[in-house]
């Protein structure tokens, strides 16, 4: 299969790879798949006092695009408001990376993830 | 070094350059270009005594009689006619036919296309080794059973069924035994006059022949019947109509005769190349072979790497040309239905990738294989969650995943 030059650019030099604290209750973690499907993405997020993203990092067990895909969202979400951030569509992230068809579903997967993150953070304040 | 180098020989071999020779003598109008059928002039008799000579070249590399040969267009051929030729033939007789569930897809659809027609097909479970234990065929025998299809050396793991043993109860059984040996023959040693096996697919490309090019095996003694699935000219004694490609057929029977003469040799080297490999990625953390140690080609190593996804893994490695299970299913995302059925989780499934070396192999191919597949299993562990967690202890298959 060929791959497209951001997805191969995103898959060598992967932004933001790494692990947060999550006991850290600004941090927000967001894990999905499953590897029985062949992809897994842990996504978090550093949310500041004033709700916006200073950081994400992650880390994804899948293939090309779906590294692609999860590095390509730690880099748009940096800056973003917790909104901006649950409003990206998986449409935008396949549209950037110039993803075939059999390869959405990793945009997809970044699009749950980065929700699932934001929710988590969101869970961790209202328990505080 | 020609880039990326190549690690795939179970998916096809290049043309060794002393068969090449062989077949470009054959093609043009100074060469040997007749119809073997030509009955009335020199050049169809030049050209049918060199398909004689090649029928002989594969029957020797079987230890069997050339008019036990049949040529095909290879293996996939082979497999119908032998399957399919014997189901129709002896219909009369009964309609149950077993296999096993890791066939090639030859082997499989045929049998599936039976059932369409009637037939009632029973698809044995390997060990978790990948053998199909003989024990297991003897009890799938009915009174009904007309046919029993194994493979010698499976494409994907390189597991080498015990051929010999299960030829014994088919033949005790009256049952008729076929067996495709594509990923065997040339490579592992097949003895037809020991072996109680009735019928057995070739492959010229598996083995620095052409692509397009077969044989099928029929045993004489007790003699075997097949219905044609080709009809015409009455060619290979009614078994398979069509034209005889001269140089395709001198190809294969050239490269039979360099595998025999070869074999021993080549064995050893393969053997230090693989060890060579396998010295070389032994320290690494949660690497698995898949299939029996033991009982197996050589040359096939199919591993698992825990943790980190078989596509991505291969899109590292793009120096190395390898593949993830069979190149015939890998255009699809199911993980690999013969690594399934030795009972491997679908993530480790997932995980593996098929090495396979051969003839043109060197020492400095696997130095630099380890060097790459060292520095990409490494790169995608650190990116892999759940490497994270292995690491921290935590049990995978406890986990409650979101499944998409």
């Amino acid at each position: 299969m060929a791959y497209s030059e951001q997805v191969i650019d995103h898959y060598e030099n992967p932004r933001n790879v790494g692990k947060m604290n999550d006991s850290d209750e600004n941090v927000g973690t967001g894990m999905v798949g499953a590897p029985a499907c062949g992809d897994v993405m842990r996504l978090q997020i550093k949310v500041s006092d004033e709700g916006i993203i200073e950081d994400a990092k992650f880390k994804t067990y899948g293939c090309g695009s779906a590294i692609a895909s999860s590095s390509l969202v730690t880099e748009w979400v940096k800056g973003m408001s917790l909104d901006e951030a649950q409003d990206l569509k998986n449409t935008k992230i396949a549209e950037e990376l110039a993803l075939p068809p059999v390869k959405i579903h990793c945009s997809v997967l970044a699009e749950d993830a980065i929700k699932a993150a934001v929710a988590d953070y969101k869970e961790k304040q209202t328990k505080k | 070094m020609k880039l990326p180098i190549y690690f795939d020989y179970s998916a096809t071999t290049p043309v060794d350059p002393r068969v090449a020779e062989k077949m470009i003598e054959c093609l043009t109008m100074d060469g040997n270009f007749g119809n073997p059928a030509s009955r009335s002039h020199l050049y169809g008799w030049k050209a049918e005594e060199a398909v004689e000579t090649a029928r002989r070249q594969v029957a020797d590399l079987l230890n069997a009689d050339p008019r036990e040969i049949v040529w095909t267009s290879g293996a996939t051929e082979s497999d119908n006619l032998a399957i399919k030729g014997v189901a129709h033939f002896y219909q009369k007789k009964g309609k149950h036919i077993v296999t096993s569930k890791i066939e090639h897809k030859a082997v499989l659809d045929t049998c599936r296309q039976l059932e369409r027609e009637g037939f009632e097909v029973t698809y044995l479970d390997p060990d978790k080794d990948g053998i199909i234990q003989p024990q297991a065929i003897a009890d799938s025998l009915r009174d009904d059973t007309i046919l029993v299809s194994v493979m010698h050396v499976n494409n994907e793991i390189g597991v080498i069924n015990d051929i010999a043993a299960i030829g014994e109860i088919t033949r005790a059984n009256g049952v008729l035994f076929h067996v495709d040996a594509a990923q065997s023959a040339g490579k592992v040693e097949i003895d037809i006059a020991a072996m109680k096996v009735d019928l057995l697919s070739l492959s010229a490309h598996k083995m620095y022949g052409p692509k397009g090019m077969g044989a099928l095996y029929v045993r004489r003694k007790p003699r075997v019947r097949l219905e044609a699935q080709m009809h015409g000219g009455g060619h290979e004694r009614g078994m398979r109509s069509g034209t005889l490609a001269t140089h395709q057929i001198v190809g294969m029977g050239e490269a039979a005769a360099l595998a025999k003469a070869e074999m021993h040799l080549e064995h050893e080297r393969i053997t230090t190349l693989r060890k060579r490999f396998w010295d070389g990625l032994a320290d690494m953390e949660e690497i698995f072979l898949n299939g029996s140690e033991g009982q197996r080609y050589i040359g096939n190593m199919n591993v698992s790497f825990n943790y980190v996804e078989g596509e991505s893994l291969l899109m590292s490695l793009k120096d190395l040309a390898v593949s993830s299970g069979s190149a015939c299913t890998s255009a699809s995302l199911e993980p690999s239905y013969v690594l399934r059925a030795l009972g491997l989780s679908d993530e480790m499934a997932h995980s593996s990738i098929r090495f396979s070396i051969g003839r043109f192999t060197t020492e400095n191919d696997i130095d630099e294989a380890v060097a790459e597949i060292r520095t990409a299993v490494s790169k995608l562990r650190e990116l892999s969650p759940l490497w994270d967690m292995y690491k921290d202890g935590v049990d995978l298959s406890k986990v409650e995943w979101v499944h998409h």
